[in-house]
C-alpha cells in the first residue's frame, strides 16, 4: 500500500515537472514554430504546425546583417565577463578569506544595487554616456553590462571561495607562495568549476541584457537584443520574421547553455544545500 | 639550526585574550609537544610561530633574528596541518614540489629532492596521484613530504594525527619519532592526546588557558607535576585527585596517587573499597572503585587479577609516590 502511495506520487510529481518544464519552455517553442510560418500563417491564429517557410529568416538577413549583431553579442558579453571577473576575483578573494565587520554589508550592498530599477538611472547614465562619447560603443556597453552584473558575480564567487578551506591557502603561505602565488596557483585552479559557472551565467545574463544595450546602442554597437527589438517596427509587427529573428538571437546561447547546462546547474544550486 | 625563543607573547582578539603573556625557549633539534585541553590556546600559539597570527604583544627570535613581523614564509619554518591541507588539484609529486618551486629552485634540484623525499616516505609509487585517491594516512605523508623537502629550521605539526583511526595513529606517531632522529631538526607538536605528548617529546609544555603551567620532559612532568593541572592532565588513566580527611592526613589539601601506585590486598590496607566496572585491556586492567571516605578511585592492576563487580577490596598508595597539593593547588 504504501508503495502505491509513493508510485503514485512518483508519477505525480513527474506530470508536474513536466508541465511546469513546458510552460516555461512553450513560448520559446512557439517562437521557433512561429518563425518556420509565412506572415499570413503566423497572424492566422494559433498553430503548432509550420508550413517550414524559410522566408523569414531570408528577410531577416537581407533586411539587418545578422553576423554584425551577433559578433557585437559575443564582443560584450564575452569582454563584459572578462572585465567582471577580473575585477571580482580580488574582491570575492579579500571578502571571504579577510572579512571585517563590514564585509556582509558590503555584499548586501553590492546586492542592493540590483533591487534598483533601472529605469530610474536611465537619465544619468545617458547624460554620462553621451558626453563621454561612449555611446553605441563596445567599450562602452562592455563596461556598463559589467558594472550590472558585478554584484552576483562577487555573490557567486563569494560563496565558492568560502567553501575552499582557509587551511590550503595557509599551507600555500607557510610553503613560500606570496600573496599572487597563492592566487593564481592555489585558490584560482581550486575555484575553477566556481569560477566556470559563474562565467557561463554571466555570459547568459549580458547576452540576454536588453535595456541597455537597447537604449545606449544605435547601430555600430548594437548586439543581438537590437536586432530583434528592429524588427518590432513602426509598420506594424511582423510576428515571422520577429520570431525568426528572436530564433537566431537565442539558438547560440541555447546551444552554449545545452553543452554545459551541468556545470550551470551546480553553480546555481552550489551552496544552497548545506 | 632552530633555536625558537619566545619573549613575552600574547595574543588577544578583539577584547578576549588568548595568551596572556608567555616565555618560552625551543632549544634546536628538540621535539616540542604542546599539550593541553581544547581552547588552551596551543593552536594559537604555534600559529603565532608560523607567522599565520599576528602577535599583539612581545616577540618571536628564530635563530637569534626577530621574525615577529615577517611573513610566514620568511620564517623557514614547514608546517603541517590536521587537515593535511594538500592543494587537491595537483598531483602528489607538485604538491611536494610547490614550496621549491616557490622559492624558485631548479627544476632538476626540485625533481631530485621530491624524488628524495619520496623514497623516504614510500610515496615513490604515489607521485603521479592526486591527494582524493590517497587514504589518510598517505595524505598525511605527502604532507609531511611537502615540508621535509624546504629543509626547513623547525617543523611545526597542528594535531597531525587527529583525523587517522588508532592504528594508523599509531604508526604515523613512530613514523614521526623516527623522522625527528634522522633529520634532528626542530619540531613543535601540537596535541589534545597526552599520550601522543608523552611518547614523543623531548620536552612538553602544558598550557592551560593560555598560560604556560609546566614544562619539562615527559617524565618530569608525570614524576613531578607542579599543579594539580598538570597532575591530572599527564597520565591515562588519570591520576587519582583526593580531599579531605585522607589528604589532611599527608598534611595537604589534595594528594594525588596514579592508578600504578595502589597495591591491591583482598584483606587487609588503608582503605576499603567496592569494585565497579573492571576494564580487561589484556596487559592491565583498570578497575573503577568507590572507596569509603575517598570516593571513586581507578586502579591500575595485573591484567590476571580475578576481582569481579560488587566484591570488597583494600588499597594503600605507595608511600613514596603520593603527590601532595596545598589550597593553591601548586605541590608542596
Amino acid at each position: 500500500m504504501a508503495r502505491a502511495v509513493s508510485t503514485n506520487r512518483k508519477i505525480g510529481f513527474t506530470v508536474a515537472a513536466w508541465v511546469v518544464a513546458l510552460l516555461i519552455f512553450f513560448p520559446i517553442l512557439y517562437t521557433i514554430i512561429t518563425s518556420f510560418k509565412s506572415e499570413t500563417e503566423a497572424i492566422a491564429g494559433f498553430s503548432l504546425i509550420p508550413s517550414g517557410t524559410l522566408e523569414s529568416y531570408a528577410e531577416v538577413q537581407a533586411q539587418s546583417n545578422y553576423f554584425k549583431f551577433f559578433l557585437n553579442s559575443v564582443i560584450i558579453a564575452v569582454g563584459s565577463t572578462i572585465l567582471a571577473l577580473l575585477i571580482a576575483i580580488p574582491a570575492a578573494w579579500s571578502m571571504a578569506f579577510s572579512p571585517t565587520k563590514r564585509t556582509k554589508d558590503v555584499l548586501m550592498w553590492m546586492l542592493s544595487t540590483k533591487m534598483m530599477p533601472a529605469v530610474a538611472v536611465l537619465v544619468p547614465i545617458y547624460l554620462i554616456f553621451r558626453d563621454t562619447g561612449l555611446l553605441d560603443s563596445h567599450i562602452g556597453l562592455t563596461v556598463m553590462l559589467m558594472l550590472i552584473n558585478l554584484p552576483i558575480v562577487v555573490w557567486m564567487l563569494y560563496t565558492y571561495f568560502r567553501e575552499i578551506p582557509g587551511e590550503i591557502l595557509e599551507a600555500a603561505r607557510m610553503d613560500g607562495a606570496s600573496l599572487w602565488g597563492e592566487i593564481v596557483y592555489v585558490l584560482t585552479p581550486m575555484a575553477v568549476p566556481g569560477i566556470a559557472s559563474t562565467m557561463l551565467l554571466n555570459i547568459i545574463l549580458a547576452w540576454n541584457e536588453s535595456f541597455w544595450t537597447i537604449r545606449l546602442t544605435t547601430t555600430n554597437a548594437a548586439p543581438l537584443t537590437a536586432f530583434i527589438a528592429s524588427f518590432s517596427s513602426p509598420q506594424g509587427l511582423f510576428w515571422a520574421k520577429l520570431s525568426a529573428a528572436s530564433t537566431l538571437a537565442i539558438a547560440p546561447i541555447l546551444i552554449m547553455g545545452w553543452f554545459s547546462q551541468r556545470q550551470l546547474v551546480r553553480g546555481l544550486t552550489f551552496g544552497a544545500v548545506k | 639550526m632552530g633555536n625558537i625563543n619566545l619573549k613575552k607573547v600574547s595574543k588577544s582578539f578583539g577584547a578576549t585574550t588568548i595568551i596572556p603573556n608567555i616565555d618560552l625557549e625551543i632549544e634546536d633539534g628538540e621535539f616540542v609537544v604542546f599539550v593541553g585541553p581544547s581552547g588552551c590556546g596551543k593552536s594559537t600559539l604555534l600559529r603565532l610561530i608560523a607567522g599565520l597570527e599576528d602577535t599583539t604583544s612581545g616577540t618571536i627570535d628564530i635563530d637569534g633574528r626577530d621574525v615577529t613581523g615577517e611573513a610566514p614564509a620568511k620564517r623557514r619554518l614547514a608546517m603541517v596541518f590536521q587537515s593535511y591541507a594538500l592543494y587537491p588539484h595537483m598531483s602528489v609529486y607538485k604538491n611536494i614540489a610547490f614550496p621549491l618551486k616557490m622559492a624558485g629552485d631548479d627544476p632538476a634540484v626540485i625533481d631530485k629532492k621530491v624524488k628524495d623525499a619520496a623514497r623516504v616516505l614510500n610515496l615513490t609509487n604515489y607521485l603521479e596521484r592526486r591527494p582524493g585517491q590517497l587514504s589518510g594516512g598517505q595524505r598525511q605523508r605527502v604532507a609531511i613530504g611537502r615540508a621535509i623537502v624546504r629543509q626547513p629550521s623547525a617543523f611545526l605539526f597542528d594535531e597531525p594525527l587527529s583525523n587517522l583511526d588508532a592504528a594508523l595513529r599509531g604508526t604515523m606517531r613512530l613514523e614521526i619519532s623516527e623522522l625527528h632522529h634522522q633529520l634532528k631538526t626542530t619540531m613543535i607538536y601540537v596535541t589534545h592526546d597526552q599520550v601522543e605528548a608523552m611518547t614523543m617529546a623531548d620536552k612538553i609544555v602544558v598550557l592551560n588557558a593560555g598560560n604556560i603551567e609546566q614544562v619539562g620532559s615527559p617524565m618530569d612532568l608525570y614524576k613531578t607535576p607542579k599543579n594539580l593541572f598538570v597532575a591530572g592532565f599527564i597520565g591515562s588513566p588519570k591520576m587519582n585527585l583526593i580531599n579531605g580527611a585522607a589528604a589532611a592526613k599527608h598534611g595537604a589539601t589534595t594528594i594525588g596517587v596514579r592508578p600504578e601506585h595502589l597495591a591491591i590486598s583482598t584483606t587487609s590496607g588503608e582503605w576499603k573499597a567496592m569494585v565497579g566496572v573492571a576494564e580487561h585491556l589484556g596487559s592491565d586492567t583498570f578497575l573503577h572503585v568507590h572507596a569509603d571516605d575517598v570516593g571513586s578511585l581507578t586502579v591500575r592492576a595485573d591484567g590476571e587479577i580475578g576481582v569481579r563487580h560488587g566484591e570488597t577490596i583494600f588499597l594503600t598508595p605507595s608511600a613514596t609516590k603520593i603527590h601532595r597539593f596545598g589550597t593553591d593547588g601548586r605541590a608542596m
